[in-house]
């Protein structure tokens, strides 16, 4: 299941309706709490939307609470709080230099998707895992032995760096095989992702 | 007893010390007056720094305002007497302000709550197009920038102060140094706790052999230091930081005793990096200074 966030519908329909800017931590804490809210409604394994499309400003206060603290609740790998995959879409310029430094500081990554539809990673992944998830997305749909006969690595690698991939929330781990967050929302969502 | 403090004719960040060495040895219940009769120019820093020295006394203390009409006019537009006059007994004739300043981005502003902070870039967004990309030639990227930068100090009065401050922001032609080049300023003051108790107040703060206002501004600013556990913490220091060194800047933070700057690459500012021993003064009060470009 697809779910759409508006990350200004969520700033006016928890702090004030009549702001634009995500600006300050108790108005990104705000925030993030209703965004957990809808969460909550939406299953124990979902793709999600974070639509920034709507907002203004964002100081690094807000991103720190919107962003990286709502990743880290669903990346943690030894009890993340449900298999929720997410997708930014509509971070501009104006965004982007904030989300890149709590990324940075939290050693995050994340997929944004561009007005065009093409994904990419933000944040701090290493060379091995950025050219796998590339793979995967170039392929819609990959195995560990596409991976693996791609970049030269060894089966044991590639598994443990899509294993990573997928804990990291950036893959969907599918039954045959993984899918890159973002190619999934192309079209419509794998089979095996439903709330 | 009650003590006349002069306030300098021309009234910024390095002028204001004047100010401090007459209060500083004062008890804080001493009455005193604010004698501004002969000033002629205050920047956003003067201003701010004005109504956090009246916060910071027990004793509400007497202002005498500006004497020449033009400069009393300004600091009327400025909103200054708007505050001023909840934390002063105003004596003197207070001109009104008529014309609109268009050099004025931000005036004289209350910062207290985090609505406070929604306000003021609500606010500066309207205003600050024009004046960063028409008046000082800077790139239409730095807008968004620039308000970041004014959030994320104007937060640290919400967060660390304990207690209200001022925030004002103004482009004018900074003639001392840059030789005519226009400048806009962004000056937040406010008489809280300060870096260094902010600090002292986390859970897991140890004492170091040194620990000073310095020590404290150094470890805040330069690596980021927060007093809380939240690893998430102290990046809006760190993002202002860039956003001045990227635009060729300056950042200074005058906290306690000491006053640290992050200077410019470019020539137009000779400031020390860290100066010790001031005249104490609580809270904090910063300011940017983000120069026109020239070809």
């Amino acid at each position: 299941m697809i779910n759409h966030i508006d990350v200004s519908s969520m700033l006016r329909k928890s702090v004030c309706e009549l702001y634009s800017n995500l600006v300050t931590r108790p108005t990104g804490a705000a925030v993030r709490s209703e965004i957990e809210q809808e969460l909550d409604r939406i299953g124990e394994r979902a793709l999600t939307v974070i639509d920034f499309s709507h907002v203004g400003l964002l100081d690094f206060s807000c991103a720190d609470e919107i962003v990286a603290k709502l990743l880290l609740q669903y990346i943690s790998t030894d009890a993340p709080r449900r298999e929720v995959y997410f997708l930014f879409r509509g971070i501009s310029e104006a965004h982007v230099e904030a989300i890149e430094a709590v990324l940075e500081r939290h050693k995050l990554a994340l997929v944004t998707q561009h007005a065009d539809g093409e994904t990419r990673l933000l944040g701090i992944i290493g060379l091995e895992e950025r050219r796998a998830w590339e793979i995967i997305s170039q392929l819609g749909v990959g195995a560990v032995a596409d991976v693996a006969e791609r970049t030269g690595l060894s089966r044991d690698d590639t598994e443990r760096t899509l294993d990573t991939l997928w804990r990291r929330r950036l893959l969907i781990r599918a039954d045959d095989g993984y899918v890159a967050v973002g190619s999934a929302t192309i079209g419509s969502a794998p089979p095996s992702l439903e709330a | 007893m009650t003590t006349v403090i002069n306030v300098p004719h021309s009234l910024e960040d390095k002028s204001f010390e004047q100010v401090l060495e007459q209060v500083a040895p004062l008890p804080v219940d001493e009455k005193i007056i604010v004698d501004a009769r002969h000033s002629r120019w205050a920047s956003p820093y003067g201003l701010t720094a004005l109504l956090a020295l009246a916060q910071s006394r027990a004793e509400r203390p007497i202002l005498y305002v500006p004497e020449a009409e033009n400069v009393s006019s300004y600091w009327s537009r400025m909103d200054f007497f708007k505050h001023a006059a909840e934390l002063y007994e105003i004596q003197g004739r207070v001109k009104s302000a008529k014309a609109v300043e268009t050099s004025v981005l931000l005036e004289v502003t209350s910062i207290s709550k985090s609505d406070d902070v929604h306000d003021v870039v609500d606010k500066i967004q309207q205003r600050a197009q024009d004046a960063l990309v028409k008046n000082l030639n800077l790139d239409a990227k730095i807008t968004m920038r620039f308000t970041m930068a004014l959030s994320e100090v104007c937060q640290n009065i919400v967060e660390h102060a304990g207690r209200g401050g001022w925030v004002a922001v103004q482009t004018y032609t900074w003639r001392v140094r840059l030789g005519g080049r226009r400048v806009v300023v962004i000056a937040v003051a406010d008489p809280g706790i300060g870096f260094r108790q902010s600090l002292e107040s986390a859970p897991a703060f140890q004492r170091k052999d040194r620990w000073d206002d310095g020590q404290a501004l150094e470890e805040t600013v330069m690596r980021g230091a927060s007093r809380f556990r939240d690893p998430g913490r102290g990046q809006g220091l760190a993002g202002v930081r860039r956003f001045v060194g990227n635009w060729d800047g300056k950042l200074s933070i005058r906290s306690g005793t000491a006053r640290i700057a992050v200077l410019p690459k470019g020539d137009w500012d000779e400031d020390e990096p860290l100066l010790e021993n001031l005249p104490f003064f609580p809270g904090a009060q910063v300011q940017i200074t983000i120069p026109e470009r020239v070809a």
